[in-house]
């Protein structure tokens, strides 16, 4: 069973080694498959040569972080309401916010860009967070409801026994119940934001341009570049996977969080 | 009482005045001081990797003019900037377009054009083909900063070790018969390697030039494909015959780049493809055969003198940007002569780009450094992309490895697909052929052609 646990760990971490391996060779040897090699840390002198790393991973950071503070924001009142006073509407409410996440992006691409280009939001890191708050907000309102709906309703109407308003009642009494939840929730926006990049190629040009729109730039039609490639793309997931081994305890506490603790 | 306060009143209004006085200059003051800021939307390729390196040099020219690189994969560039253009939205200022697009976003009033060249810029000295390419109506609407047409690269040792003479400009027989003699499978040395990956822009910019010289077409009278034609037949029997017999293995996944490869590691025998491929293999750090690389002009079939291979990567000007004259200083100075010779002094004449002026070609220097060069000039000047295929094409057909309509993007990968399955051995060539017409037929219809 271990050694079973083990290879589908390595199986699906491979690719991410080959990446970092292969950002360490010459480009003629990135193309083969062999395992040695003498390392070289010429791509990455190539592309932060060519490329400003710091202000497209700067860019990721506030838009990442602004659209996921702005997502929770909007959800833990909205998962506060569903779960505590839900309505003859709350089912049909959650199942619809669901089904925005069924279309695909380019469908409303044109639509966004005009918008976009009507409020000056075109290559603005506002508009970004806007877009990911928006394209989050489904996901996150689910769990946060599925979280909330946890916590017994009378420990709730106990606090209101001893007089708390709804605003003492969610500060004092159901974050700090549900904040293992909000965390992992809030990580796994983080995580989704950092990696999308449909919209971020899109309605990005270069002042509000994050990574995914930094390792675009590296593949090329003529020429070998995958060398140059691997090294943006490790530089580009490396802070988010750090990220993600330091929170590692935090996120998988808040996906077990439940019913069965 | 009313006098004061009449008088304070005044006073009030003329602080008031001066004070939007001085923020008005201060307003206007640094605005004309500051430079323009330009945003460029681009390609990743040796080419333009150059130009960006060039920036700063730029800029000490024109301090005026300040720019921003926007660098995107070349299918994403495509779909961003058609995003932008198409909703006016005005975020670039230059962008690179292929020879496919200059011509139909001219039609659609995308681009502005370049009607007021000066005369120290030399319009006369960009290589005729590649200018007929960027026209309508006489006006030019894309300024040239790179050109490629095709040839055919083939391992000299490998030529005499068998006995064989390559002629300056082959047939496709005498190809068949060469590949043949050289593939070597326990060496694993292949007779030839060709574009087999599927997309308008890989295996079918070839095949549209074999089909050429095969003497057929993509679409006769009335735009009507004629994909089911004899001349597709053969064709596409000699490409799939060829391919499986003294191609290397796994050719449906060798685009440009990968073959590239195979035969800069010494794999194939001949290798027939875009000239840009000649500074690559000839180049000692990138090519292990470079001593050992020779080339001659793209094989023919029995009609000679059609549409073979153009494509140029271009800048041009939207109709959306707000910073005509920058963008203008700009693009006139990454594509003119002084240019050419500014790469030559940092990079070396090598890298000088190719393509689009004939006095690069006429340089001694460039000459010695890119022994190829002759043969480029010469097979860019031949290419002929609009003209005649040996059946008439329709009335306003260009292109020459492509047809230059909105459609062909589509119908090509379409096309390309179906025809990879033929390699593939998933369906024969009749079949093949078949799906191939009825889908473009179809896709042709929908779009109301005849137009």
């Amino acid at each position: 069973m271990a050694v079973l646990g083990w290879g589908v760990a390595f199986l699906l971490f491979f690719p991410i080694l080959w990446m970092f391996l292969v950002s360490f060779k010459t480009e003629s040897e990135a193309i083969l498959p062999g395992l040695f090699f003498t390392p070289t840390t010429q791509s990455y002198a190539q592309v932060l040569d060519r490329a400003d790393y710091l202000n497209f991973a700067l860019n990721s950071v506030v838009i990442s972080v602004g659209g996921t503070v702005l997502a929770l924001a909007f959800a833990i009142p909205a998962a506060y309401v569903m779960s505590f006073h839900p309505g003859k509407r709350t089912r049909g409410t959650l199942l619809w916010m669901l089904s925005t996440k069924m279309l695909p992006p380019v469908g409303v691409l044109v639509p966004i860009y005009l918008i976009f280009r009507q409020l000056n939001l075109l290559d603005s890191r506002t508009g970004m967070i806007i877009i990911y708050a928006l394209m989050n907000l489904p996901i996150i309102v689910w769990m946060l409801f599925t979280f909330f709906k946890e916590v017994p309703k009378e420990i709730l109407e106990a606090g209101r026994m001893d007089g708390a308003g709804t605003a003492d009642e969610v500060r004092h009494i159901l974050l700090p119940l549900t904040l293992p939840g909000i965390a992992s929730t809030g990580l796994l926006s983080l995580i989704l934001c950092w990696n999308e990049a449909f919209w971020s190629l899109n309605l990005t040009t270069s002042t509000a341009a994050p990574l995914t729109a930094f390792i675009a730039s590296f593949s090329s039609p003529q020429g070998l570049f995958f060398a140059k490639l691997s090294a943006a793309s490790t530089m580009a997931v490396a802070p988010i996977l750090i990220f993600g081994w330091l929170s590692q305890k935090q996120l998988v506490q808040g996906l077990t969080f439940g019913a069965v603790k | 009482m009313v006098r004061g306060s009449g008088s304070r009143a005044a006073s009030v209004r003329r602080r008031v005045t001066t004070m939007l006085a001085l923020a008005a200059a201060a307003w206007c003051g640094p605005a004309s001081a500051e430079p323009t800021t330009i945003t460029v939307a681009t390609v990743n390729n040796g080419d333009m990797i150059i130009m960006q390196s060039l920036t700063r040099q730029f800029e000490q020219a024109h301090p005026d003019v300040r720019i921003r690189w926007v660098i995107l994969e070349e299918n994403v560039l495509r779909q961003r900037v058609t995003t932008d253009i198409a909703t006016r939205a005005g975020q670039f200022d230059v962008v690179t377009v292929g020879n496919y697009e200059v011509p139909i976003w001219a039609k659609q009033g995308w681009l502005r054009p370049f009607d007021d060249l000066p005369a120290e810029y030399d319009v006369g000295d960009l290589i005729g083909t590649v200018r007929e390419g960027l026209s309508v109506d006489g006006k030019l609407y894309g300024l040239p900063f790179y050109a490629e047409s095709a040839m055919t690269y083939y391992r000299k040792d490998l030529f005499e070790k068998a006995g064989l003479t390559m002629p300056e400009q082959p047939t496709y027989a005498q190809v068949r018969d060469f590949a043949g003699k050289i593939t070597d499978r326990r060496a694993r040395t292949f007779g030839i390697c060709l574009r087999g990956k599927p997309g308008w822009g890989e295996n079918m910019a070839y095949l549209t030039t074999l089909v050429h010289t095969f003497g057929g077409q993509w679409f006769g009278k009335d735009w009507k494909p004629e994909i089911e034609s004899a001349p597709w037949k053969s064709a596409i029997a000699y490409y799939t015959d060829i391919l499986k017999k003294d191609g290397p293995p796994g050719a449906t996944s060798n685009g440009f780049n990968e073959n590239l490869v195979l035969f800069a590691g010494g794999r194939c025998g001949m290798w027939i493809d875009s000239t840009v491929a000649a500074g690559l293999l000839y180049d000692p750090s990138q090519s292990t055969v470079s001593d050992r690389t020779a080339f001659a002009a793209m094989p023919v079939g029995d009609y000679t003198g059609g549409p073979t291979w153009l494509w140029s990567w271009n800048l041009a000007i939207p109709a959306t940007s707000q910073k005509r004259d920058a963008a203008k200083t700009f693009v006139q100075w990454a594509t003119g002569k002084d240019y050419v010779r500014l790469v030559a002094k940092e990079k070396g004449w090598v890298s000088a780009p190719p393509g689009t002026r004939r006095s690069t070609y006429a340089s001694e220097e460039y000459r010695k450094a890119a022994p190829f060069s002759g043969f480029v000039l010469k097979a860019i000047e031949t290419a002929n992309p609009n003209g005649q295929t040996r059946e008439p094409r329709p009335p306003g057909a260009s292109g020459a490895q492509f047809v230059a309509i909105p459609e062909f993007q589509g119908i090509g990968t379409a096309v390309g697909q179906t025809l990879a399955a033929t390699v593939t051995g998933r369906n024969t060539i009749e079949e093949a052929l078949a799906i191939a017409q009825n889908a473009t037929a179809q896709t042709m219809r929908q779009a109301g052609y005849p137009k």
